[in-house]
């Protein structure tokens, strides 16, 4: 059967259209609203929360905790200093990426792994001879995304010490009583903070949020605004944008960091002080041009997308959400180029956009492709300019005030 | 003369056609001047804090027409254009019960079940049809209108385009365009509909800013141009702009200037410079003279062809044209900080249905009744309101838990009879905020602040004749190829260099930013031909 999180008396409460979909074994809304649109625009001009309860969390301790994930992610935890987090990922041997999580460190010693799957025996066996701890503390915890331009307002008036937190920092705080932890962090590409939560406190601590959310119009969000939102911003999703190459039956299903747009994460690479999984195989990828694929932003040609329609005698369906498949790219050929992992409308840039993998002669910045579109039953295509990612990304989302 | 007053293109009026003229004239490599006579851009699209905290969406105070295409080609969206979608439009009624529809087809089809289960199929049909002719109708809107007056090859071409293009459709819809192009929007919906809130509901917008009531032939036109605009492609629908409408003439000015047009402000132009027939410059009211050999103006058409020129210079019949040519301003605004949202007596605590637009319009005999007035040179009694709460989508508009309150108010005609509108300006305020207090109880004594603009305050303050909001009415002979004058529709004027851009030209009035557009290209095309 299906499990509740810790807030869901209160967001059954508010999800007046009684939609929901399942996320990791629990219910998550979909849609409290009738429009999904009016709760992404409630995150991108004021402020919405989400409910992030269901992902896994682990705990990982102990005298060699850095040195354990050091080896395991392939981004470098040692430059995470103790009141900061990052987003991560971790390969396999063959340096294909496993899965993605943020990583939060508490002290020298004390980190806590956030992941879409479960992870514990794979943390586990990794651990060797080290002196380390992992706990899966999952149900331990909710935790609550508050996002938006007003984020900041309504946490601060709870938790004044977050007024200065930096991008990624975390702090220990205490609403309504209750230990909480606080990290400027989210999934919407906007300024944002997520509260981790002792579960017996979620209803305490949800209910002071939205009591300090009143006046600054704060409405919950559903999966539907969350998804628009994180593919405004970019960000990619296990299970959409890649799967874990540990379940792939052939090569079209594993990915390396870098045909996954992940290099950056990967700064440092060179330094032989730090081989963490997968690495001599990405060297390796690097030095012999291997890469298969390039991930890129895809903006559609508006103009030629209407065109499409009414020369067709149909009106233009515009704002249409993100679609649940992968969508075809072919070059001026008529050749493959790739595929959207992602493809939705963007309220915010006013045109279909879609986080793309193509091929590396495709993926420079100002090429067009030519993306698959149906129109009056059969496939015909309409241009689109590969861009960098994010798509949309105001100043806020990083600023200090 | 000196170097630095000298522009390849000078643009009277830093409305948003005056800034959407000038942006594509520089983005087009111009050296471009845009002169605004105000402290600020944006003409009667501004956003201004009237009261500590309120921001006032003093004239216009919502987006739907602004083309696509300006949007895309100007690159707005990388300066900060912010549409906010509105889930909700909302009818009280005089019974106290109310119509609330959402985005949801389903959801509307049982609210309009409780009005009249008949009308449940018959929204569908309506909106398909109403559809179909938009469909219609978007290629003319887009378009330079053919001079069907002309006699050069590309004149002919182009009426046979026009021909081709209306012959291709389906009779029906032809016929339903005419239907509504040249009747009354009241029958119209008779055909359809047979509740009176939702007949009032989709009636309100038919008689937006132009002297005729729903029962008068023409307001189907008006309807038809108010269904024309669209949000995320969603035909008909309306979105606020983060920071009212001003916020988005903000964000044309940010890119006109960074598309390298010049902007300066409190510079009134007293009139153009003209030599031999031929347009050379401007002068300010201080005496400033400014060069180009393209004058764009963006005023209405009285002001482009009585006030800035010498109209000795023009030929009769366009004199003539612009002489007889309708401006009726009718409509007022009242804009209110409130201290609190309103309450629905039906509804108790609920505020979600003030997330659109709540329209007091409860029939088409309300509307009809508010009209009788300004036939006889007075305001109505009890008037129809479009009003809205932008601060329940835009927090940045209030103060936490308090609101701004647009109230567009029809109708105010701008030549009363025995009295003026200095003398009428608080009677007004007083009718409007009588009239809401009837659909919400306690309404008053939320009022923090009232600002009540007349027909004569947007003359005085924007400069559009008679308070017309369009630069112009939406009447039948003061459309397409005869905006504003017949063989004068196509951005032109007798003076060669001097151009017209603003909303008195195709397509017309509202934030719409294609009449600015289109005279782009033809003042591009001309100066191309010329080189």
């Amino acid at each position: 059967m299906v499990s509740t999180t810790p807030f869901h008396p209160r967001l059954a409460e508010l999800n007046t259209t009684q939609l929901w979909t399942h996320w990791a074994g629990y219910l998550s809304a979909t849609q409290y609203d009738i429009a999904a649109k009016h709760e992404y625009f409630g995150v991108r001009n004021a402020v919405g929360f989400f409910d992030a309860s269901p992902l896994y969390k682990y705990e990982i301790t102990g005298r060699d905790a850095e040195r354990y994930l050091g080896g395991l992610l392939a981004r470098d935890i040692r430059t995470c200093r103790p009141g900061r987090a990052q987003y991560t990922i971790w390969c396999d041997d063959g340096g294909f990426v496993l899965e993605d999580g943020v990583v939060f460190r508490h002290s020298a010693n004390d980190f806590l792994l956030t992941a879409a799957e479960p992870n514990l025996s794979f943390l586990q066996n990794q651990i060797g001879s080290l002196e380390v701890s992992i706990e899966d503390v999952s149900a331990a915890y909710a935790m609550l995304a508050v996002q938006g331009p007003r984020s900041r307002a309504v946490i601060a008036e709870l938790a004044p010490e977050i007024t200065d937190l930096g991008y990624f920092g975390h702090v220990q705080a205490k609403i309504s009583g209750s230990e909480v932890t606080i990290s400027r962090t989210g999934f919407t590409g906007d300024l944002g903070y997520e509260i981790r939560i002792p579960a017996d406190d979620a209803l305490a601590v949800l209910d002071a949020v939205m009591e300090a959310g009143k006046p600054h119009q704060m409405r919950p969000f559903g999966d539907h605004a969350l998804n628009i939102l994180r593919i405004e911003a970019g960000l990619p999703l296990i299970g959409v944008e890649f799967s874990s190459s540990r379940y792939a039956f052939n090569e079209h299903d594993r990915f390396t960091p870098d045909e996954l747009g992940f290099g950056w994460l990967l700064k440092g690479i060179d330094d032989d002080t730090r081989p963490f999984a997968g690495r001599p195989a990405i060297l390796n990828e690097r030095a012999t041009g291997a890469s298969r694929w390039k991930t890129v932003g895809l903006s559609v040609d508006g103009h030629a997308f209407e065109q499409l329609f009414y020369e067709a005698g149909l009106i233009p369906p515009k704002d249409e959400p993100p679609a649940d498949w992968e969508t075809m790219l072919y070059d001026e050929h008529g050749e493959r180029a790739g595929y959207a992992t992602s493809y939705t409308y963007s309220p915010m840039l006013q045109t279909q956009v879609g986080i793309a993998r193509v091929r590396p002669d495709l993926a420079t910045v100002g090429t067009t492709v030519h993306v698959e579109q149906t129109v009056n039953h059969v496939y015909t295509t309409v241009p689109a300019t590969v861009t960098r990612m994010p798509f949309f990304t105001p100043e806020r989302k990083t600023s200090m005030s | 003369m000196t170097e630095t007053n000298r522009y390849d293109a000078i643009i009277v009026g830093g409305g948003h056609n005056g800034l959407v003229n000038g942006a594509y004239l520089a983005k087009a490599g111009l050296k471009t001047l845009i002169l605004e006579q105000r402290h600020l851009v944006g003409g009667a699209a501004i956003t201004e804090e009237l009261h500590p905290g309120f921001s006032f969406t003093t004239f216009s105070y919502a987006l739907s027409l602004i083309r696509p295409e300006v949007i895309r080609e100007l690159e707005l969206t990388k300066y900060g254009f912010n549409p906010i979608y509105m889930p909700t439009s909302f009818s009280p009624m005089e019974n106290g019960d109310y119509l609330l529809l959402g985005p949801d087809r389903d959801e509307n089809i049982r609210e309009i079940m409780r009005h009249s289960p008949r009308d449940a199929d018959a929204m569908d049909r309506y909106e398909h049809d109403v559809g179909r002719v938009l469909q219609l109708m978007y290629p003319l809107f887009d378009r330079v209108p053919p001079n069907i007056f002309g006699k050069t090859p590309e004149d002919a071409q182009d009426v046979a385009w026009l021909l081709g293009h209306l012959g291709s459709a389906e009779p029906k819809v032809v016929h339903d365009a005419v239907r509504l192009i040249t009747g009354s929007i009241s029958d119209f919906l008779d055909d359809y509909f047979e509740s009176e809130v939702l007949k009032g509901y989709l009636a309100a917008s038919s008689t937006t800013g132009t002297k005729v009531g729903p029962m008068s032939a023409g307001s189907g036109f008006v309807s038809l141009m108010m269904a024309m605009g669209e949000h995320d492609g969603h035909l008909g629908s309306w979105s606020f702009h983060k920071g009212g409408n001003g916020g988005f003439t903000q964000v044309l000015g940010t890119a006109a200037q960074a598309f390298g047009a010049e902007i300066k402000l409190e510079a009134h132009v007293d009139h153009v410079i003209t030599k031999d027939g031929q347009a050379t410059g401007v002068v300010l009211q201080d005496g400033t003279e400014y060069y180009a050999d393209i004058v764009v103006s963006a005023l209405d058409p009285r002001q482009t062809f009585t006030k800035l020129v010498d109209q000795r210079e023009l030929p009769g019949d366009l004199v003539e044209a612009i002489d007889r040519f309708q401006f009726n301003g009718t409509s007022a605004k009242v804009n209110f900080a409130l201290d609190a949202a309103p309450k629905y007596p039906a509804l108790g605590d609920r505020t979600d249905q003030y997330r659109g637009f709540v329209s007091i319009a409860p029939s088409i005999e309300y509307l009809e009744r508010a009209y009788d007035a300004a036939k006889y040179g007075w305001y109505s009694e009890r008037p129809y309101l479009d009003t809205c709460m932008q601060s329940f989508l835009d927090p940045d508009m209030a103060p936490p838990g308090k609101h701004v309150m647009s109230c567009f108010v029809q109708y105010a005609p701008y030549h009363l009879k025995g009295s003026d509108w200095d003398t009428e300006r608080n009677n007004l305020g007083d009718t409007v905020q009588r009239t809401i207090e009837e659909f919400f109880p306690g309404f008053s004594d939320l009022v923090l602040h009232r600002e009540v603009v007349t027909p004569l305050d947007i003359e005085r303050v924007v400069g559009l004749s008679e308070g017309n909001i369009y630069a112009g009415d939406f009447l039948l002979p003061q459309m397409y190829f005869f905006r504003p004058a017949p063989e004068w529709s196509q951005y032109r004027t007798p003076i060669e260099g001097y151009y017209q851009c603003g909303s008195g030209t195709h397509p017309g009035g509202c934030v719409m930013g294609a009449p600015a557009r289109l005279a782009s290209q033809q003042i591009l095309k001309d100066r191309a031909a010329k080189a």
